[in-house]
């Protein structure tokens, strides 16, 4: 059972939702990032999903995209990612790691590669925003191979013939995209994200985790009552981009935020 | 002198080429899924998955339907001005001391390049699909007016994405599309160009896809854009190869036309692909030359990879980060280039050159004054490539150029170039 799964498994048995804050690694600055991972896991996340910068992110709205920007002018590298989360689970050997991103980088580094020094780094999923099941089947077959758990997401958009077939190419979790739209988003329907769910319920027995959208504590707290994991990216993404001129002030900044997110999921 | 056949022919791609002989494999392509060999395919996050099923479904279903190619061949006639001339430019033959040039003149287009056959036909695709509103990404310009002017031509609501700097470089063009109704949004992300655009466009479709449908401007993007875009382009080679017929007897030696993502190209080339007998070049953007890194030429000095919905030759870092490109050309500055175009450089079936800015000043100027023809910055590649494959085909080859755009859009970058002020 991967580390993903046995989270998701004692996060059930004690009837809690799992918290997942997404960042993009090396937002604002390198060094910022490992130190944060664990303030987060401080402050009550219960996974972390480290997004891998790109020049050209498509699925992200602003937020997001800035973080990649901030990033990227430091020159963070896939590897330099991979070698931030090897530092991090040196001192946590318990928290899981999803690292999110897009196809290129991953293409240049090579699938086998990848794998290998992602797995040996302690990452524990990979999601690849542009990579749907029907492109995805040799990098899901080398990420099996090295014992990573390969997320896909899932939309409103997807048909029930799709929606089967990424079920079945899905480890550890699915992730659904509570939207039509870009990270960061206006536009949460919390009604029909609940009436979706349980129609993807009806399908899998992976838990699923929610994102896209999800900005303070109320609308964590309505998401987790009927799902397995709340994912917030750009409301946090966001925070830390207003204090990207003063980086000692982010951990403060991001503690705050997550412990307010984590009393709402756990009152929900 | 009979009309050529404008529009799809019946439209499938696969039927087209049954009936005529000698066809290559790749004619056939792409495969289901939409890969021409390694190349190709859907590379997008889930929420446009379903949305690009639709599409696909809706553009096989409607190009089979002749009341949709009569509209089509309608349009293209009495609107486009199709069939465009394939012209014999004898001073500019004389002038490059070698083959006959014919210029196929889609810089008489209606707006002024080969940009709007395939906006017509998206259009009127968007319009049977029930949307009202249209988006488009531009990075010259050329495709983002020919998308405001059939948006104002049937009525739907345009929105266009273009970069700030291609915004400072074009403002003509984002003037005219203003005047025909279009909202013009500045992409002030990443490089602020065509390729931020596309990304911005896509961010656009994937919130308001109930509603709106995306006129890709180019054959890139993920499937079915390439497929699409390449058979509403091929109405170029289509007529170029019966006006050869007519007007010399035979098939030329050669076709060339200028590569960005390649849409202009491919709409000539396809149509001749099964013709062995008939070389074909691709010309992209040298820049300021390759070794300088300051350049667009993606199948040249780039390499696999996967941006924008399909796998195609990209400029990255070692880090597989998307570079920045240049080139004089707004409309070839783009990392990446349409995933067929990879196929057909693999194959070997076509070959791709590049050709640096100050070359194509040269044959800027060079046609303008052997014919009063003004050229597109864009065609000026493949002219200046013509210049340079002529004399080695003897004065007796035809070859045919894509004089794929007019250059009045380009006239105020020439005199900056040279150091006049207007």
């Amino acid at each position: 059972m991967s580390r993903i799964s046995t989270c998701f498994s004692e996060l059930r048995k004690s009837h809690r939702k799992a918290l997942i804050p997404f960042v993009t690694a090396g937002d604002p600055e390198p060094s910022c990032t490992v130190p944060l991972l664990h303030a987060m896991v401080g402050a009550g996340a219960d996974m972390i999903e480290l997004g891998v910068p790109f020049s050209d992110p498509m699925a992200d709205g602003p937020a997001i995209q800035r973080s990649s920007e901030r990033a990227l002018r430091h020159g963070v590298s896939l590897r330099d990612v991979i070698n931030m989360v090897r530092q991090f689970s040196e001192d946590d050997r318990k928290t899981p790691v999803i690292l999110m991103g897009y196809l290129n980088p991953v293409e240049v580094m090579g699938y086998a590669r990848f794998a290998k020094a992602a797995r040996a780094a302690g990452v524990d999923g990979v999601l690849v925003v542009d990579l749907p099941p029907e492109e995805a089947d040799e990098l899901t077959h080398v990420l099996i191979k090295h014992h990573l758990d390969p997320v896909f997401l899932l939309a409103p958009t997807t048909n029930d013939m799709r929606l089967e077939a990424i079920c079945r190419a899905a480890r550890g979790f699915v992730y659904y995209v509570s939207l039509k739209g870009v990270t960061g988003s206006t536009r949460l329907d919390v009604v029909d994200v609940k009436l979706r769910l349980s129609h993807i319920r009806s399908k899998t027995q992976l838990p699923i985790g929610v994102g896209f959208g999800i900005k303070d504590a109320e609308s964590a707290a309505r998401i987790a009552a009927f799902s397995d994991a709340v994912i917030v990216g750009s409301a946090l993404v966001e925070r830390m981009g207003a204090l990207a001129k003063r980086p000692d002030k982010i951990e403060g900044e991001v503690t705050t935020f997550l412990k307010g997110l984590r009393r709402a999921i756990d009152a929900a | 002198m009979p009309i050529p056949d404008v529009g799809l022919s019946a439209a499938s791609p696969r039927r087209d080429a049954s009936h005529s002989e000698g066809r290559r494999s790749s004619t056939t392509l792409p495969d289901a899924r939409g890969h021409f060999g390694p190349y190709g395919g859907r590379f997008v996050a889930e929420t446009l998955m379903g949305p690009l099923e639709v599409l696909q479904e809706a553009y096989e279903r409607h190009t089979r339907d002749p009341k949709f190619i009569a509209e089509l061949n309608e349009e293209l006639r009495h609107y486009v001005g199709r069939p465009s001339p394939l012209y014999h430019a004898r001073r500019l033959s004389e002038r490059y001391r070698g083959g006959q040039i014919y210029l196929k003149r889609e810089d008489l287009n209606h707006t002024g390049a080969h940009k709007i056959n395939n906006t017509v036909g998206q259009a009127l695709l968007a319009q049977r699909m029930g949307k009202t509103r249209i988006i488009a990404e531009t990075g010259a310009g050329q495709h983002g007016v020919a998308a405001a002017t059939v948006a104002a031509r049937l009525g739907l609501t345009c929105v266009v994405y273009m970069g700030a700097r291609d915004i400072q470089r074009q403002s003509i063009n984002v003037y005219r599309m203003k005047l025909l109704g279009a909202e013009v949004i500045s992409v002030e992300s990443g490089s602020k160009t065509l390729k931020d655009a596309l990304n911005e466009a896509m961010r656009d479709w994937v919130t308001n896809v109930d509603d709106t449908f995306y006129i890709i401007g180019s054959v890139a993007g993920p499937h079915p854009y390439p497929a699409m875009v390449r058979d509403f382009q091929a109405v170029i080679g289509r007529e170029a190869r019966q006006q050869c017929l007519e007007q010399t007897g035979r098939l030329p030696e050669a076709l060339v036309a200028c590569v960005g993502g390649g849409s202009n190209a491919l709409g000539l080339f396809y149509p001749f692909i099964g013709d062995a007998n008939v070389a074909m070049y691709g010309v992209e953007a040298a820049g300021d030359g390759i070794e300088t890194g300051h350049h667009a030429a993606s199948l040249c000095a780039g390499r696999s990879g996967v941006l924008h919905g399909n796998r195609t030759y990209l400029l990255e870092d070692e880090n597989g980060q998307i570079l920045e490109t240049h080139s004089i050309a707004a409309g070839l500055d783009y990392p990446g280039v349409g995933p067929e175009h990879a196929w057909l450089k693999d194959t070997g079936r076509v070959h791709y050159v590049a050709i640096s800015d100050e070359e194509v000043l040269d044959a800027f100027h060079g046609l303008t004054l052997a014919e009063g023809i003004i050229p597109a910055l864009e065609s000026s590649h493949a002219l200046a490539y013509a210049a340079r494959l002529s004399p080695e085909l003897g004065r007796d080859a035809m070859i045919v150029v894509n004089l794929s755009g007019r250059g009045d859009k380009d006239i105020q970058t020439v005199a900056a170039r040279e150091g006049i002020h207007l």
